[in-house]
């Protein structure tokens, strides 16, 4: 079983909640950029939450499906259609042998995540499925998908009818529609805060950032008011991780993202928040951001939050297709 | 030793400020807190990541808070837990690794792989040849993998050889290429880019997704060069 990749649009790969434990190795965790988003596409359709999908850049991706299949997905501003209908993010459609499903270009944001009922059926590498682009593993044969592939899907458990066509109901707004015009990520100070000038903190957090175009999964780089450290000294390597926010000597800051290399000698003036991640995934060229700083008591209270938020509507989930 | 958060999701533990005055030394103290983390399986901790001075441990605060007796400030609660673990007594591993092993790494270092050998040779004023003996006459060590998978950061270099970056990385340099970049001197595991000085190639490979583990280097071992001919390098790549 499996679903044909018509189009595969700009860049479109397989994607799970990412892998741990070979990061001692160098190997990334990787994974969809906004994993919480998978997570909830993924339960819209019944799936496992670390099942595999698909992350969509930039639209361009036209599927179709060899037969039923339940389909969800969260993202940027993108116009989702199967056939004549429209298909808003975090709704849950049921789609049939034949049918198709399209993503347009966003209007705002870059990307997206579709889960689709069985999840994608690649093998697992390294205890993930999902593509790692840099070192060309994992996923489907390593890389990104291409026009007319054919990609196995896994049986879906076989939910007791959704009703044909698209659900009414939702999951939360800013839970499925991260990406906004010129957001705020929230940061909470960097181990090397204390290497740069009063001034430049000062900049970091009243100025605003635009996207270069030379951004991908590995980091959102930024242009802006140079960031000038009090001292140039070279700092010994040390790990980096997804949401740091690295300023390397020519002053414009690389927000890393989950392919992100493990490992980093430039000093990190600030650490993007865990909940404010699948807003940063939906940063392009041409976009601008600004930051804002919050306590890491504050972090971890916004990431519990949202947790309870998700259980209970993994219960109203399961009331809705039971 | 300090505990420092890098996100709400990672924090670093740097065992010493500095590694260059004594990296046998910092090499050993960070491994053995590496090995006594893993072993000490703190919950919620998800892994680990030695490189140089520090070990950083990423985690999953919702398990973490769950397991915590202070769940609204689980960075204290793990703080102490890393604190108790890297202070308990004996080493897990240290049995089984008295002596770090030392594997052997062939390499071509025909003109065809060192396309930087000569530059090395003329900001050490001496001969491309001189360069090989220098280079495979050393012992080294891991001093931490990264940048790429399984790519080795190796400490050891002969003072001679120390070489800057060159000012524009290259755009591909292909797999197996032996490097110097700066005071260290690495191995390529994978096609990517890179700004070190080639001066050879290994028909190893470093690092298989399809194996466990997959990389052939690991942080803390020692490593040796020796210098192949052509034609063993093209039967050991078969």
């Amino acid at each position: 079983m499996s679903v044909i990749v018509e189009r595969a649009g700009f860049l479109t790969s397989v994607q799970d909640l990412g892998r741990a434990g070979y990061r001692e190795v160098g190997v990334s965790s990787g994974g969809a950029l906004d994993s919480f988003g998978l997570r909830v596409a993924n339960l819209l359709v019944g799936n496992d939450e670390s099942a595999a999908g698909l992350e969509i850049t930039l639209g361009g991706l036209q599927l179709r499906f060899e037969d039923e299949r339940v389909v969800a997905w969260c993202g940027g501003e993108f116009d989702v259609q199967s056939g004549s209908k429209m298909m808003p993010p975090g709704h849950m459609a049921c789609l049939h042998a034949g049918d198709e499903l399209k993503f347009a270009r966003p209007r705002v944001g870059c990307r997206a995540w579709l889960a689709i009922s069985g999840g994608i059926d690649v093998p697992i590498v390294l205890g993930s499925r999902s593509t790692d682009l840099r070192a060309r593993f994992g996923g489907f044969e390593g890389r990104t998908l291409r026009d007319g592939e054919v990609i196995p899907l896994a049986t879906g458990e076989a939910l007791s009818s959704p009703s044909a066509g698209i659900s009414s109901w939702t999951a939360p707004h800013d839970w499925v529609r991260p990406a906004k015009p010129k957001p705020i990520l929230r940061f909470i100070r960097g181990v090397d805060w204390n290497r740069f000038k009063a001034s430049t903190l000062r900049r970091l957090t009243s100025e605003t950032f635009a996207i270069s175009p030379d951004s991908d999964r590995m980091g959102v780089r930024l242009d802006g008011p140079d960031l000038k450290r009090v001292d140039e000294s070279d700092l010994v390597s040390e790990a980096v991780a997804p949401g740091t926010l690295q300023v390397p000597p020519s002053g414009k800051p690389i927000l890393l993202l989950g392919d992100c290399q493990t490992i980093g000698g430039y000093p990190k003036i600030a650490h993007v928040i865990t909940v404010d991640l699948g807003i940063a995934a939906q940063l392009c060229a041409g976009d601008y951001v600004r930051f804002s700083e919050v306590s890491l008591a504050d972090a971890h209270r916004f990431l519990f939050e949202r947790e309870r938020q998700l259980e209970l509507f993994r219960v109203g989930v399961s009331l809705h297709t039971s | 030793m300090e505990i420092v958060p890098i996100g709400d999701s990672a924090l670093i533990v740097r065992m010493r400020d500095r590694f260059d005055d004594a990296p046998e030394q910092t090499l050993d103290a960070v491994l053995r807190a590496f090995r006594q983390l893993r072993h000490s399986a703190i919950p919620g901790a998800i892994e680990l990541a030695p490189a140089y001075t520090s070990i950083a441990v990423f985690f999953d605060p919702i398990v973490a808070a769950k397991a915590s007796e202070i769940p609204d400030d689980i960075f204290d609660w793990l703080n102490t837990r890393i604190r108790a673990a890297v202070a308990g007594v004996g080493d897990p591993g240290r049995k089984r690794r008295s002596t770090s092993r030392t594997i052997e790494i062939p390499v071509c270092y025909d003109r065809e792989f060192a396309l930087d050998i000569g530059d090395v040779a003329k900001g050490a004023n001496i001969s491309p040849d001189e360069v090989i003996h220098l280079h495979s006459a050393a012992r080294y060590r891991v001093a931490c993998i990264g940048f790429v998978p399984g790519f080795p950061f190796l400490t050891g270099l002969p003072k001679k050889l120390v070489t800057p970056r060159r000012d524009v990385p290259r755009k591909e340099i292909p797999p197996g290429s032996v490097g110097i970049g700066g005071a260290q001197t690495g191995i390529y595991p994978l096609r990517s880019p890179g700004g070190w000085n080639l001066i050879g190639r290994t028909p190893l490979r470093l690092f298989d997704p399809q194996k466990n583990p997959p990389t052939l280097l690991n942080a803390g071992e020692r490593v040796r060069f020796r210098p192949i001919a052509r034609d063993e390098f093209e039967s050991l790549k078969r």
